[in-house]
């Protein structure tokens, strides 16, 4: 099979009146890491258990691995491996007891072989008696997405897998992505995260259960079409408030020591930079291609948070 | 593909049995709730109380009056704690509950007797509770009347009461001795079931929505009867091994007998832990945490031990009262373990129990099936 792990057209789902996914079209390229981002409540979650079969839609069709969503969700469990976002193996059973029960859900033969084999990977060997509630956060995603990995499938499929875990666990996470991606397993991945965003080689942004845009992450700010500046010098949370203050200026962000002030309206930011380098000569101003963080920046900000205060999950 | 997979449904049935084993409070709860309802239901609750406390205002103190007295005193039903002189010193005994009856004998009894007026022994009893009171008043006019015969004898025998032109002969059958335990302890298997059997279930399977498991169990080609099936049986177990605890307890404890066929009750009450099972399945399906499910478990166990005939005569119910105890499963489980425990009934005796008990069981689990998803929806 070539071309897309995941096709969904007009993908809607409405829960109790509210509609939560809109229409939503999407394609996920065979072997991409597709990053799936958007504020809480936007959609995300019920996507992707539209995409395998957990929810049956109210509307729109798609195909999973060629299989359809609506008639052939048992065919895609087989051949999808599927993570939370909170953590959904069994805390009062052993490590190695989760990655023997899913082993059975899957009826894997050699089951013995394989969760040893999992067990090696993960560096957990020794530790495969220790009850699976006791790992911290980290672990315990690494152990969910090895117990997700064990039938082989082709198709992964991760829930806001890093919420709540350190950095270095993030990052781990991430090589473990990679690795699985270069083996040639598709990878659907929501996140929040920019610097999570930014790894991945395909990006949909959804807010209020409908798509804002998708696309190759490398295309995504040029679509949008930022103009951004950077600029450093003294007293940038006074430059910050002052520049925030003109209405030419869309968005200011602060990356270390700089500051990256960017608009949609090119000849209005250059117009008033022009100005404000005749008034004020203490800082060093330069043009810079708008990269994906101002991007995801713009999204973040235009769309919000869908639904308030609560960021309920839907 | 396969409709059903044993692998699967071996799963979910060991992993099941390996948390019940590691939750060491629910597991208490289980074998502990059947002895410790047993113990409180079998020697606490008395419906035929003894030893009433007793006071007697004695206005005549002659051989007749005390006769009376102490017929009473020897029918176990009234004991005799002193005397008080004058109605007020009487009432206040019966308000502060320091006696249930206060006997008047009325002054110059044993002389109106024996001229043949009739005289009246007054007793005031605290009827305020019916049952503590009753048998004592039902078997009072028995005990007055032989305590005078008796000291009526020689050349006053023509005054005492004559014989009776015809007389009524009561047969006590199944529990002669009218202990109480012989009729609670049966009962409290119907009670104990419904209770463990229908909160351990409907909890099982919420904690799996409510720790966010199911998701996980449901996005694996696991099919729903395999994890339905594999979640419920260990708790069949339970059930077996609640019922074994009851019926060694009953029998070495409280002595009741085990009259009818060993058959018509492992039928029965294979029916019954179904059918409880199904309706915690059902609670499972209308609730989304642990604590909703106890809650609503709680609410449902209220009526099934005041409306099912279990504390109360189900035939003093008001007909609403007997409508809704009727929908009840222990109502008819209640029935069929008292009759074939006590009764000695066979299988065919309690062919109305079992239909009543599996029509109500087919409701539920309709119900249950209809309310249950595959799909998260």
């Amino acid at each position: 099979m070539t071309g897309a792990a995941v096709s969904v057209k007009g993908l809607t789902k409405a829960f109790g009146g509210t509609v939560v996914v809109d229409a939503i079209d999407m394609e996920v390229p065979e072997g991409a890491i597709y990053g799936f981002l958007g504020p809480n409540g936007s959609g995300k979650t019920t996507t992707i258990r539209l995409m395998c079969g957990l929810l049956t839609p109210d509307a729109g069709e798609g195909r999973t691995l060629g299989f359809d969503i609506r008639t052939d969700a048992r065919k895609i469990k087989e051949n999808v491996g599927y993570m939370t976002q909170k953590f959904s193996l069994y805390g009062d059973l052993t490590i190695r007891e989760n990655l023997d029960f899913m082993a059975r859900m899957y009826r894997l033969p050699n089951r013995r072989e394989v969760v040893d084999s999992t067990l090696r990977e993960l560096g957990l060997e020794g530790r495969g008696n220790q009850l699976a509630g006791t790992l911290s956060g980290g672990w315990k995603q690494r152990l969910a997405l090895a117990a997700a990995m064990q039938h082989k499938p082709r198709l992964l499929l991760l829930d806001e897998p890093t919420a709540g875990v350190d950095p270095k666990a993030r990052r781990d996470f991430w090589d473990e992505i990679r690795r699985l991606s270069k083996q040639g397993v598709t990878v659907l991945v929501s996140t929040h995260y920019m610097d999570e965003a930014v790894q991945c080689d395909y990006i949909a942004y959804i807010a209020y259960g409908k798509k804002l845009i998708d696309g190759p992450a490398r295309e995504i700010p040029a679509r949008i079409g930022l103009t951004t500046w950077r600029v450093d010098g003294p007293d940038l949370i006074e430059l910050e408030d002052a520049l925030l203050a003109d209405p030419r200026v869309e968005q200011v962000a602060r990356f270390g020591a700089q500051l990256h002030v960017s608009s949609t309206d090119a000849a209005g930011l250059d117009a008033m930079i022009a100005e404000w380098k005749t008034r004020n000569g203490s800082h060093h101003w330069e043009k810079k291609e708008a990269e994906l963080e101002e991007a995801f920046i713009y999204l973040m900000a235009t769309a919000a948070d869908n639904y308030g205060l609560g960021g309920g999950r839907a | 593909m396969t409709l059903f997979s044993l692998s699967r449904f071996g799963a979910v049935l060991f992993k099941e049995f390996v948390q019940m084993r590691r939750d060491h409070l629910t597991f208490a709860m289980m074998i502990g709730i059947p002895i410790v309802q047993l113990l409180i239901f079998g020697f606490a609750i008395n419906t035929d109380p003894r030893n009433l406390p007793t006071l007697v205002e004695l206005n005549d103190p002659s051989p007749v009056a005390r006769a009376v007295i102490s017929g009473m005193d020897t029918s176990e039903y009234f004991a005799f704690h002193g005397f008080v002189f004058g109605p007020e010193d009487g009432d206040r005994a019966l308000r502060d509950g320091s006696a249930n009856f206060v006997v008047v004998i009325p002054p110059d009894f044993e002389r109106d007797i024996l001229r043949g007026l009739a005289p009246e022994i007054l007793v005031a009893a605290d009827a305020s509770d019916p049952t503590a009171v009753g048998s004592a008043v039902a078997a009072l006019g028995g005990i007055v009347d032989r305590a005078i015969a008796q000291n009526l004898g020689g050349p006053l025998a023509k005054i005492a009461p004559g014989a009776p032109p015809f007389s009524v002969v009561v047969h006590k059958q199944f529990n002669p001795e009218g202990k109480t335990a012989t009729n609670i302890v049966p009962g409290l298997l119907a009670i104990i079931l419904a209770m463990t059997m229908v909160m351990i279930t409907a909890v099982a399977i919420v904690r799996e929505i409510e720790r966010g498991t199911m998701e996980a169990l449901i996005a694996t080609p696991v099919r729903p009867t395999e994890v339905m099936l594999g979640k419920i049986l260990p708790y069949v177990a339970v059930g077996y091994i609640q019922t074994l605890v009851f019926l060694v307890a009953a029998k070495l404890l409280f002595d009741v007998p085990f009259n009818g066929s060993r058959l018509a009750f492992f039928v029965g009450f294979n029916l019954y832990i179904v059918v409880n099972l199904a309706l915690g399945f059902l609670i499972s399906t209308l609730v989304r945490t642990q604590m909703q499910a106890m809650q609503a478990s709680f609410f449902l166990i209220l009526p099934t031990i005041l409306l099912s005939g279990f504390m109360f005569p189900f035939a003093g119910m008001p007909g609403w009262a007997q409508t809704i105890g009727t929908a009840i499963p222990a109502t008819h489980f209640l029935r069929l373990v008292r009759k074939v425990m006590l009764k000695g009934a066979e299988i065919v005796d309690i062919v109305d129990d079992l239909s009543a008990i599996a029509l109500i069981g087919g409701v539920i689990f309709l119900i249950a099936l209809m309310r249950y998803r595959q799909t998260l929806d």
